[in-house]
This record gives structure tokens, sequence and C-alpha cells, in this order.
């Protein structure tokens, strides 16, 4: 997803003289095609997370597209201020491609988790986050990115994630999409965990309890309309993500059902109010932290009375 | 070996004296609308302002290329004041020139007035939101390289605060300017040697300032902030050909009225009495 990502950025920047490329201090090699083609356009910045955000908001402000990457965690905590203000507050078309959303990083600790990036961001005015199942939706998304107002947070999976994604759903930013259709509960989805979504969906289906399944790689904006439609014909909602439960996607929906009056009930699968206190690998830690296909399927089929 | 003895909190840099010469008409008159504003404003920082008023009034008199009746003109000078609450001497110059009407000023900090206490790029020539301390500096790099890539000849100038410079991400820019060899970035920093709760010595001293920007890879000078003719020669010097440029401009925070100058309390105030604002102006007479 990640080389998906970077590709696309290096032939953005060969079609539109306005692309620049930022990074902090990434692995050697990276862009190094770009960086020969048009070094003028290409930025290593070291390890200064506020200045690099600062920087592309200077370059976004007279006129550039600066897409800025580095590890979720730094490109979000540890420079939130100069998003907030440099970035969102002069609404600066700054794409920020953040490396290892969720677990991506378990090995390394609890330090390089992004387990709440969705949810600082989603509370800034003027920012769109979106969050791709795989590098296919990643390439339908990059070509929108050019000219999508304001700034732009995406988050990246693993890399070599399966690839799940319908290239027969139209991809748009904002939009959910809808993958499954069904009635015995609406499952909903953003970035990696669509493949255990629809797992837990097909597993269902054989067992005559057909699900909706909308996935929602726009974390904001919501497609509200969407979910409301969705959600209007099941009596179980389940969101699942690779972040906390707290202010990602499952708080959006939470929010959207609660306030429409939804009848349906919600339930959130994601990462519960903790740091992870072990490594392993990001399999293991979604698996224990119950974001898994057999969780899904058992909530699902446990309101079934089954 | 004993220990050397424990710094005490009062051990920093010595305070600088200034032999400025006497603030003239113009720079008394500046400090007058200031007072004016604030006082619409009901409140609003006035050290802050009064210790830039030589350096932003030769900054828009002598230096800055702008045309105020087309301020997204692009051939212009770009300006940040990156110490955002220094913006009342900002907004008394925009309004001089013609950026946007004088009555703006009257309606400093009101409900439905263009003027914030903090600087916002809805103000006609306000070039980036500030406020929260340390974020123009690295705006303003970015506006150099924007140039450079453009193979335009337009300058970026960006005044900081000495308090403003205890922030690290000022260092993370300076940094990056001079990596990039921005000739066309010019600093200045308004080193008014008070921060809000005391001297900048005592609370987190940053001397020796000019050794610091020497060693972060600026061509530096240091020269008195008060003094317009010293501010003039330092601003329309060539620059230097590989590097930025940083002027240290010594100051004295609240200059211009003695019982303000370089006391904490008129960092910030609001509420003044309107025996007070006279008596402020007629300090100012």
């Amino acid at each position: 997803m990640r080389k998906t990502a970077l590709n696309a950025v290096h032939e953005l920047a060969r079609r539109d003289p306005r692309v620049v490329f930022l990074g902090s201090d990434l692995g050697p090699g990276t862009l190094d095609a770009m960086k020969a083609e048009m070094p003028e356009r290409f930025f290593m910045e070291g390890v200064a997370e506020a200045n690099l955000i600062g920087m592309a908001a200077g370059l976004a402000l007279e006129g550039f597209i600066p897409y800025v990457n580095t590890i979720a965690t730094f490109l979000t905590r540890r420079c939130f201020d100069q998003l907030v203000i440099d970035a969102c507050l002069h609404r600066a078309p700054i794409r920020l491609i953040a490396n290892g959303g969720g677990f991506v990083y378990a090995p390394l600790g609890p330090t390089h988790q992004a387990i709440e990036d969705l949810a600082i961001l989603r509370a800034v005015p003027n920012m769109t986050i979106v969050a791709p199942a795989d590098a296919d939706e990643m390439t339908r998304l990059m070509p929108l990115t050019l000219d999508h107002p304001g700034p732009l947070y995406i988050r990246l999976g693993k890399g070599h994630d399966p690839i799940v994604s319908d290239p027969e759903v139209p991809f748009e930013i904002g939009r959910g999409l809808t993958l499954r259709r069904g009635d015995a509960a609406l499952l909903m989805s953003t970035g990696i965990t669509l493949g255990r979504v629809l797992d837990a969906a097909d597993r269902l289906a054989e067992r005559g309890l057909p699900c909706e399944v909308l996935h929602l790689p726009t974390v904001k904006p919501l497609d509200e309309d969407a979910v409301l439609e969705a959600a209007s014909r099941v009596k179980l909602a389940i969101t699942v993500e690779e972040h906390s439960v707290i202010g990602g996607l499952g708080g959006a929906v939470a929010e959207v059902l609660a306030e429409s009056g939804a009848p349906c009930r919600l339930r959130r699968v994601g990462i519960p109010d903790v740091f992870a206190e072990r490594y392993g690998s990001q399999a293991q830690l979604l698996d224990h932290f119950g974001i898994t296909a057999d969780a899904i399927a058992e909530a699902v089929l446990g309101a079934h009375g089954q | 070996m004993n220990p050397p003895p424990s710094s005490s909190p009062t051990s920093g840099s010595p305070p600088v004296e200034l032999q400025s010469p006497p603030l003239d008409r113009r720079s008394l008159d500046l400090r007058r609308r200031i007072v004016e504003t604030l006082d619409a404003g009901g409140r609003g920082h006035l050290g802050a302002a009064f210790s830039l008023v030589e350096i932003l009034r030769v900054v828009y008199d002598d230096v800055l290329r702008f045309r105020a009746e087309e301020p997204e003109w692009p051939g212009r000078d770009r300006f940040i004041l990156s110490k955002g609450h220094g913006c009342l001497a900002l907004y008394v110059l925009l309004a001089e020139k013609g950026f946007f009407p004088d009555r703006e000023l009257g309606r400093f900090c009101h409900f439905d007035g263009l003027l914030g206490g903090h600087p916002e790029v809805v103000v006609p020539g306000v070039e980036a939101s500030t406020g929260s301390l340390g974020h123009g500096l690295s705006i303003g790099v970015g506006f150099a390289l924007a140039a450079r890539l453009r193979g335009e000849d337009w300058r970026t100038y960006v005044v900081l605060g000495d308090g403003e410079s205890q922030e690290g991400s000022v260092w993370e820019a300076a940094m990056a300017a001079a990596k990039h060899r921005l000739e066309s970035l010019t600093v200045l920093v308004d080193a008014n040697q008070l921060q809000s709760y005391g001297p900048t010595r005592e609370v987190l001293d940053l001397e020796p300032m000019a050794e610091k920007w020497r060693a972060f890879g600026f061509h530096t000078v240091e020269l008195d902030g008060h003094d317009v003719a010293a501010l003039r020669r330092a601003l329309q010097a060539r620059p230097e050909s590989d590097r930025p440029t940083a002027l240290i401009c010594r100051t004295v925070k609240g200059k211009g009225i003695a019982r303000c100058e370089l006391e904490p309390t008129w960092h910030h105030k609001s509420r003044l009495s309107a025996d007070t604002v006279r008596e402020l102006l007629e300090a100012l007479a």
C-alpha cells in the first residue's frame, strides 16, 4: 500500500508541477526514482516533524501540493499543533501519507502504534481522513488526492495486505462503498479491517445470515446518508476498525446513529482503551483484541440466537 | 571535587542596556494608535506590540514590496508576524498602508470585527495565521522554497519573539533554512527581554542569542531594534548569497511609556480605565 502510494506521488508529480514530496527520515532508497528525476521537488527534512508540517503548509499556501510521508504516530501526535494551525486552519492542501496505521508496528511497541490518529484528526475542522483497505483501493484513491480541497490524511496498512476491495465499486472520497447486501446485520469497516468483515460476512451468508457490508474508507467526512440508510434496515450494526473504540469509525457512527434515533443496536469492534502490552505481529495483536472475523460472526450469530 | 554551585533562578544573562535614540513623532503616533486600538477592543498585548513598532515601521516603510490594493499580488514580499500576539503593531501599520479601512481598528476583537487578538489570513496583508508560537518560521521556510522553485525574486521576512524562540520548532526551522541556503529569508528577532512570567533570562535563558543563530548557519547581525536608522541599514544591506539572515533586534518590551517598560504586568492588559488610557496617550504625546 505504501509503495503504491509513493509511486503514485511520483506519477502525479510527473503530471503536475505543483506536486512536491516531503519526508522526515524515511528508509534509504525511498522514492529514489523521483529524487533522480526531479530533485528540486524531493525533500528529506530530518527528524523534525513540526517543521516538516509548517514547511509543507508554506509550500501549499504558495500553490504547491505537498505530499508528506512519515510514520503515522509522528505525523499526528508529534506535530499536532502544526496540523491544526498550519494545515487545517489555513485549509492548506497538504496530503499526509501515514505509514503504519493501527498495529502495523506491533513489535516496536506503543510509541509506534497509531491507535488514536483517526480520533484526534477527526476533531479538527477541515481535515479529511481516508483509510484504504488495500493497494488496489489506494491506486483508485491517489489520483483523486491531487485537487481535493484542504488537508487530507491517508492511513496506510502494513503492505502486501490481501486485496479485498472491489474494483467494480467506484471509489470516491467521502462515499461509503456497499460491498455485500443483506439484513442480518450491518457490518462497517475502514482500512484493512474490510478483509475481516468480508470474511465474517461470507461465513454468515453460508449460515443463512446475509449481512450488509458498508466499507467506509473515508472516516471524515463520514457518509452519514449511507450509514443511516443501511442502519434503517437492520437490528444490529457493527463497526470494525484497527483503532481505539473511542473517537474513530465506531465513535463517528455512534454519534450519527444516536442523534438519528436509529432503532438498531451498535457494537464497536476495535482496540479497547488501553495501550498494547504485548509485541508480536499486527495479526497477533488484532486477534488478541478480538478484531477478528470470528468475533464479528459470533456477535451476529448471538444476536440471532445462534 | 566539589560540584559547581547550582544556578539560582536569576543567574541568567545580564539585561541588555540600550542607548536608543529618542522616539520620533511617527513612532509615538503609532504607539498612540496601538493604545486606541487596544482600548477599542477592551484588551490586548501592549508590551509585545510596543517593542515591535520600529521594526515593523521600517519593514513596511522602507523594505517590503507590496500593493495594499492588491494584497495577493504575486510579486510581493511575504511577511509573517510569527509572534502573533504583537498584532496590534501590525494592524495599525496595515491600516495606515491601506490594506483595510481605519475603522476596523475601532472594532478590534469585536464579535463582528475583522481584527482579532492574533493575526489571521482573512485579514488583507496577513500571510499566515499565527498566535501559537513557533510556527511562523517553518511556514516562512516553505514560502522561500516556493519562491525558489518558481524562480521568483520576492523575499520572506519572519518576526520572532525571544520568548517564542524557546519553542524547539523554531530551531527545527532554523536548521531547515540553513540546509536549503535560503538567502531570500530574513528572520528578525524582537528580543524584548521579557516574556509573560518575567525576564526571559530567568525563565529560560536564550543567550548568547546571536551566537546561536550563527551556529545554526545564519548570517547574523545584532542591532538596536528601536534605532530606525540602524534597522534601515540592516534591512537594506545586500543579503549574503548563500545563507539566510538573522537580525537580532535588541528591544525593550513596552518601549515608549516608562511605566510599561520591562514590566511583566503590561504583557497583556484588559479593561483599562478611561483614566489609564488618557495617561498612556498623554505619555506618548
